[in-house]
């Protein structure tokens, strides 16, 4: 029962969103049922779109596992954007300059990419704990940093040979790669990975010294403090590991998905990261669902643009509308259970 | 003539106002003491507007005043000077003292009436400087002009004279005087007796939410501290425990800042030996505990713990010396809501494993529950406890060995079963020969645990008493910050 | 050299409204994240009524209204719900800029309605100053006359106190018998409004039509920028023409830096993450103590009780 009633947000949620992009897509002259249908089968329909699916889903996931970690040290890590960015700028100067094949230059970009998610969230947590910067505008800021230095490593010192332009470095060599199965784009390495990450973070924050310590800041700094916590190094850490799990997704988008750096090598994910997390609650085991969810949503709306000429956006609006239902039905029971009007 | 009648406010099941009556004629320097918590914040908050009554009224004037609305309280002549007075801090004096004033601004009109006001008063406030760089005192006397300048009839004062300089203490307590003398009611509310003795003319003593008596000055000082704490039972028994070796030390002790400073504080705390620490709210107890549990700075003195030097180290290493602190807000500073009792102890047993082997956890939870008959299961989270549960907690997540335990109000909230299990548990402590130290506004308390009390006033130590010294009488008058002759 | 400034007080103009207007409801302690697709929303909007009816001063209309709408959303979230208001203005921003482009996709790219110019008669003669301000259109007068009201709001009348001090300290407005909630929900429709109205500019002034690219990042840059200029009007301003200059660089190092000229428009974000630690810094307090002119060009405080809600 209580159960029950906990899922009534959800519920209304869900309902609200249909019913708005029911309207929506009435209101833009399309049959609305064909295309919910549309979307779905343009996500699952067959092999091809759910590789796609699948492959949109690993980078999403991975940084939703990431803010999972953060959101519950009680960190606001809207940086992930960045976070993603940075990782994927790693990545692709590993894959431009290490040497060897695959087997070498993959792990490694792929680490890079960690490393430098890493340090471009703890770049925003030392804002935060040494100087007073709170993560939301410090993350902010340094994520259009990271944005704009991605711009001009393509236009600049990464430019194809002869051409300054914004669509992207060169691709990498082929070896390099993430080896897909199948013809299609399908990474099984990938999906492995975002599995297993997935399993870790539930993993730690479930059984770990570390996880405990974590959801202990989050709630209440002082008295982890008094606990025997170190509340700053266990900040810093979140957001080290958050911030490496960004970087990851964005190392599997440019070695998995694009092949090369482009300047909306994000492309919102990270925004979308957070969506996801707040949709989920901070709990880890809703995020691969909420995240497939999503996925599918992001996908399968680019058939709408394929097939009936609508704007791939309303995948957006579905997203945005089911966050914005849910937490603010969740702020109107609060009142209630307080007993206000 | 203000009159309140039948005033009456709950919070929850705690009735804080419990049908207060009250009269003041014009012109009177009225006070309203009270030990902290007895009710007398809420009242005026009441008063003021910024709480609505469950039940009374308020007249002034013969006029009926509404209530729950700060503005209606000021329209019908009401105005409260809070304890932090309520000023914007970026803003100059003079926009703080037309902040809230209907109509058009006229800063030259103003500044004119405010230079006025202050000299009237004797008050030296520089118009255009910020309210940031004005003392607590300077900021009051800002207040009470601007209160003035509304035409208020009634001007209430909140526990003003903590925090700021006996120079401006002066200060005050004149401009009060001078405007009592021109038909103002003035309610000083304090839990000060000297100085509740010093300025007013008439006295209401409330206890409990109750108005528990009403003289006019000067009265003895004895009955008035009877009325505010009531008969107090010392117990004879008193297990008789064997006094250790020095186990704290604390040597011209000088730490915190502003209203939280400590001066000069020196004491000596044996092993087995339980000390209270008593004083007023804020009088610097609080600051010494967290000094003492490596909390907070040392900004000069010593700390030695079993005969070692520990100032200036990490709380870490307090920790490892054998000090333990239970803070006064269980939820707010001792334990983190949302995390279970399993959680808790898991944290508190900081055990060096990464992975935390939650069955042992269980059992251990499980049996701690058990021993401090907690009412909860492992997977209880600690928000979810009673007050008196949560201490519980708390003390189940002490370390075994101790050498000094460190408490803010050990009791406070708690019923009578809980609180004395409470004092039950950490006597035992004591026969392992861990040092005590804890501070309480209950005079009960005090009396009856500690071997000896240590009377703060104003951040320093006024007395330091055997429990053999003690009586209620000495206490009361000691913690209004009177040395007995 | 007279020709790149106007452009510059030109360009800027939507920039000013909603930074200005975001500085407003910053003041009184509400905080708008929602700024970004709200701008989108509004340009979106705005352009496609005024290509349905010709009107150009009705497209102005709806895209303030929608965005005071959402504004009070956020508001009312924070005020009423108790809701973080940020995370409920960052789940609006990407709501409202995906809405804004799938409801905007048959205007994209049309020719449409726009504002015309207008010089002023006579003061457009006064070399130099004249061709900045006066030969401009009526949205770019509005964006300086803004400035100047805002500022003198907020110095000099009663309302601008007492907004500021609801922001400040709800509890010290509260006693004083000023309403907290009546300002907040106050400023985060006036600022709202500025915020639909800085998009309405956008697509019918300064970018002329709808395309959501086109806007995309300026929600952001005008948070970054009421930061930067430390909630104070004419700084803010002045960070938008700085801002608005700084592109115009970015457009004329194109060829010869095409790297550079990339980042120099995300310079805002460096600078605002610059002031924050300044501010938060106790050094340089000191010394702003010390120095008070410094102090009064460096320090400025984010209003003390901004994205809190207060509760009686």
């Amino acid at each position: 029962m209580k159960r029950a009633l906990r899922a009534v947000p959800a519920v209304w949620s869900v309902l609200a969103a249909l019913v708005v992009s029911v309207g929506l897509l009435a209101l833009a002259g399309a049959p609305p049922f064909e295309a919910l249908v549309l979307v779905l089968d343009g996500a699952v329909g067959d092999g091809g779109r759910m590789a796609d699916t699948l492959m949109s889903w690993v980078p999403l996931t991975l940084a939703s596992a990431g803010l999972v970690v953060t959101f519950v040290a009680g960190l606001w890590n809207i940086g992930v954007e960045g976070q993603v960015i940075a990782g994927a700028i790693g990545a692709t100067w590993a894959a431009r300059t290490i040497p060897g094949d695959g087997l070498v230059v993959i792990p490694a970009a792929l680490a890079v990419g960690v490393v430098a998610g890493a340090v471009w969230a703890l770049a925003a947590g030392v804002l935060k704990t040494r100087g007073g910067v709170n993560e939301i505008f410090g993350g902010l800021g340094l994520g259009f940093v990271a944005q704009s230095v991605a711009t001009y490593l393509i236009i600049g010192p990464w430019k194809r040979a002869g051409i300054a332009s914004t669509s992207g470095t060169e691709p990498f060599r082929e070896e390099v790669w993430l080896p897909t199965v199948g013809g299609t784009r399908l990474s099984p390495v990938a999906v492995l990975l975002a599995v297993a990450v997935i399993f870790l973070v539930w993993a730690l924050l479930r059984g770990t010294r570390f996880g405990l310590r974590l959801k202990a800041v989050g709630a209440n700094p002082a008295s982890a403090r008094l606990l025997g916590v170190p509340t700053e190094a266990t900040v810093l850490r979140a957001f080290a590991l958050g911030g490496g799990l960004a970087g990851l997704a964005g190392a599997v988008l440019a070695t998995g998905i694009q092949h090369k750096l482009v300047p909306a090598i994000a492309g919102g994910r990270g925004f979308l990261a957070i969506l996801v997390v707040l949709l989920a609650a901070y709990r880890i085991v809703w995020v691969a669902p909420i995240a497939l969810f999503f996925a599918i949503l992001s996908v399968g709306s680019a058939q709408l643009q394929l097939r009936l000429d609508l704007d791939s956006s309303i995948g957006g609006v579905l997203q945005g509308i089911l966050v914005l239902f849910v937490i603010l039905i969740g702020g109107w029971q609060a009142l209630y259970r307080r007993g206000e009007p | 003539m203000l009159e309140l009648r039948g005033i009456t406010k709950r919070f929850g099941s705690v009735v804080a106002n419990d049908g207060i009556d009250l009269d003041v004629p014009p012109g009177s320097l009225h006070a309203v003491l009270g030990e902290n918590g007895a009710g007398k914040s809420t009242l005026m908050k009441i008063l003021s507007g910024f709480l609505s009554p469950d039940a009374g009224r308020i007249r002034l004037d013969g006029r009926e005043v509404p209530t729950g609305s700060p503005r209606a309280a000021l329209q019908a002549g009401i105005g409260m000077l809070h304890q932090d007075p309520l000023v914007c801090l970026p803003f100059t004096a003079l926009d703080n003292f037309v902040l809230g004033r209907r109509g058009r601004i006229d800063r030259a009109a103003a500044r004119r009436e405010f230079g006025e006001l202050c000299a009237r008063l004797d008050f030296d406030i520089d118009p255009d400087v910020r309210a940031r760089a004005l003392s607590v005192g300077e900021r009051q006397q800002l207040e009470i002009v601007r209160l003035l300048s509304l035409g208020v009839k009634v001007l209430i004062l909140d526990e003003p004279t903590s925090g700021i300089s006996s120079e401006q203490r002066t200060k005050l307590f004149a401009a009060l005087r001078t405007l009592a003398a021109d038909g103002l009611i003035v309610l000083f509310v304090s839990h000060k007796l000297e100085e509740v003795e010093e300025l007013c003319d008439r006295v209401t003593v409330i206890r409990s939410g109750k108005v528990v008596g009403e003289r006019t000055l000067p009265c003895p000082a004895d009955e008035l501290v009877e009325l505010m704490f009531g008969e107090v039972v010392v117990s004879s028994e008193r297990p008789v425990v064997e006094i250790g070796s020095p186990a704290l030390r604390v040597g011209g002790l000088a730490a915190g800042g502003g209203r939280q400073r400590i001066a000069d504080v020196s004491m000596e705390v044996r092993a087995g030996e339980v000390v209270g620490l008593a004083g007023l709210e804020g009088s610097g107890q609080r600051t010494l505990l967290r000094v003492l549990a490596g909390l907070e700075p040392v900004r000069s003195g010593t700390v030695e713990i079993a005969g070692r030097r520990v100032d200036g180290s990490s709380y870490e290493h307090f920790v490892a010396a054998g000090v333990h602190y239970l803070p006064a807000g269980r939820l707010e500073e001792g334990l983190v809501p949302g995390l279970t009792i399993a959680e808790h102890l898991t944290l508190a047993a900081r055990l060096p494993e990464w992975v935390v082997d939650w069955e042992a956890a269980r059992i251990r939870a499980e049996e701690a529950i058990e021993h401090f008959r907690i009412k909860g299961g492992p997977d209880t989270p600690a928000d979810a406890l009673s007050g008196g549960n949560q201490q519980r907690l708390l003390l189940a997540m002490m370390p075994k060995d101790l050498r000094v335990l460190l408490m803010e109000h050990p009791t406070r909230g708690l019923d009578i079963e809980s609180a004395d299990y409470v004092w039950s548990r950490l006597l035992a402590r004591r026969e392992s020969g861990t040092a005590i130290v804890f501070s309480s506004a209950d005079l009960d308390e005090l009396v009856g645990y500690a071997d000896r009390v240590v009377v703060f006033f104003s951040g320093r130590v006024l007395a330091d008493l055997a429990a053999a010294e003690l009586t209620a009488d000495r206490l009361g008058t000691l913690i209004g910050g009177k040395v007995a002759s | 050299m007279e020709a790149t400034i106007a452009s510059i007080v030109a360009a800027a103009a939507p920039l000013v409204f909603a930074a200005v207007g975001e500085t407003i409801t910053e003041k009184a302690g509400v905080v708008n994240l929602s700024l970004d697709g709200s701008i989108a929303l509004s340009a979106m909007a705005s352009f496609a009524v005024a290509f349905l009816t010709g009107s150009v001063v009705l497209g102005f209309a709806v895209g303030a209204i929608l965005s005071a709408l959402v504004a009070m959303l956020v508001a009312f979230s924070g005020i009423r719900l108790r809701l973080n208001q940020v995370a409920v203005g960052f789940v609006l921003t990407l709501l409202l800029a995906a809405l804004a482009q799938f409801l905007g996709n048959p205007f994209v790219r049309q020719p449409g309605p726009s504002v015309r110019p207008m010089s002023v008669p006579l003061l457009s003669e006064i070399p130099f100053v004249g061709r900045i301000l006066f030969a401009q259109n009526i949205s770019v007068y509005a964006s300086l006359v803004l400035i100047v009201v805002v500022a003198w709001v907020f110095r000099r009348t009663r309302v601008g106190l007492e907004l500021a001090a609801v922001g400040e300290r709800p509890e010290a407005a509260h006693a004083r018998g000023i309403s907290v909630s009546r300002y907040r929900f106050g400023a985060a429709a006036v600022g709202g409004a500025l915020v639909g109205i800085a998009g309405a500019a956008f697509s019918l002034d300064v970018k002329l039509g709808w395309s959501d690219t086109q806007v995309a990042g300026f929600g952001w840059i005008a948070l970054a920028i009421v930061i930067f200029g430390g909630w104070r009007p004419v700084w803010v301003a002045l960070g938008c023409y700085l801002f608005g200059a700084l592109q115009v660089l970015a457009l004329k190092l194109q060829p010869v830096f095409p790297g550079v000229a990339q980042i120099l428009p995300s310079l805002p974000f460096p600078l605002m993450i610059f002031t924050l630690v300044v501010v938060n810094s106790d050094r340089l307090q000191r010394l702003g103590e010390r120095f008070p002119f410094l102090g009064r060009l460096l320090m400025s405080d984010a209003p003390a009780a901004l994205g809190t809600n207060f509760e009686v």
